[in-house]
């Protein structure tokens, strides 16, 4: 049963994916990148990391996208106003992302078959779990995390300005 | 644990190829951000599932870490995008040749 929800969900997120790249419209880019997002949450559920789960429902589909949303509907971007590479670059670009991917693929078969560890935890993915974690021993990069944010919030208001005085 | 690990490693790596792809695929800035975020994620799922199969939590607060990263980084490229397109009055990345000299 597993095993076929994880053989679905991949084929979802694959398809998807894919959409992401070769829909013409912008705005269903988009929406398929969504539906991305919904399917690799679907596997952090199948991986026992609920929290995670919900936590990447809410950032990338809730603010993220549609963020993303907001500016192509700014920016009016359609079909009509899509730019698109030559025909020789296109063909060129798949040709180099499959080497990529036979280069990658060929690495990972010759991967030893790794262990799990013995005594299976379930419960690592729930969220008192992840607190102890986030607050012993990663409370620095917390801190310089929100200072990131600090950083990138008063940077995108700068950028956004008309002109600056 | 039923799924083996080397199935979620090359789950992981069709994604990136994907992400890959699409950054070189199309000339829309806005669509390279979005395959930029598609490999993000593909590395976010590998994260998870190390984390999970070796019983480990500190790969899912590393996920955390790349998620405020990438919230971030989409902030800013989308106000960096947003001023370009005020400038040249399109997104396209070849219009973006000025500093050709």
């Amino acid at each position: 049963m597993t095993t076929y929800l994880f053989y679905f969900l991949s084929f979802l997120a694959i398809m998807f994916a894919l959409m992401v790249v070769l829909s013409k419209n912008p705005i269903h880019s988009v929406l398929y990148l969504v539906l991305t997002f919904f399917a690799i949450a679907g596997h952090y559920v199948l991986l026992n990391a609920q929290f995670l789960a919900a936590v990447h429902i809410i950032v990338y589909a809730g603010a993220i996208m549609v963020l993303f949303l907001f500016v192509i509907m700014l920016l009016n971007l359609n079909k009509e106003t899509e730019p698109h590479k030559s025909l020789w670059l296109k063909g060129m670009a798949a040709v180099a992302s499959g080497s990529l991917l036979v280069v990658l693929v060929g690495s990972l078969k010759n991967a030893g078959q790794m262990q799990a560890a013995a005594p299976y935890n379930g419960s690592i993915g729930l969220i008192e779990n992840l607190g102890q974690t986030l607050f012993h021993e990663f409370l620095l990069p917390f801190e310089v995390a929100s200072i990131l944010l600090l950083g990138a919030m008063v940077g995108a208001v700068m950028l956004g300005k008309k002109s600056i005085k | 644990m039923q799924i083996s690990i080397n199935w979620y490693l090359l789950l992981s790596a069709v994604l990136f190829t994907i992400g890959v792809l699409g950054v070189l695929f199309r000339r829309n800035a806005i669509i390279i951000f979005m395959s930029i975020e598609l490999m993000l994620n593909a590395v976010n799922l590998l994260l998870v599932a190390f984390s999970s199969y070796l019983s480990d939590s500190k790969g899912q607060v590393f996920v955390f870490f790349i998620m405020a990263v990438a919230a971030a980084e989409v902030a800013v490229g989308l106000a960096i995008l947003m001023s370009v397109y005020r400038n040249s009055k399109s997104t396209d990345i070849n219009s973006l040749n000025k500093l050709k000299g």
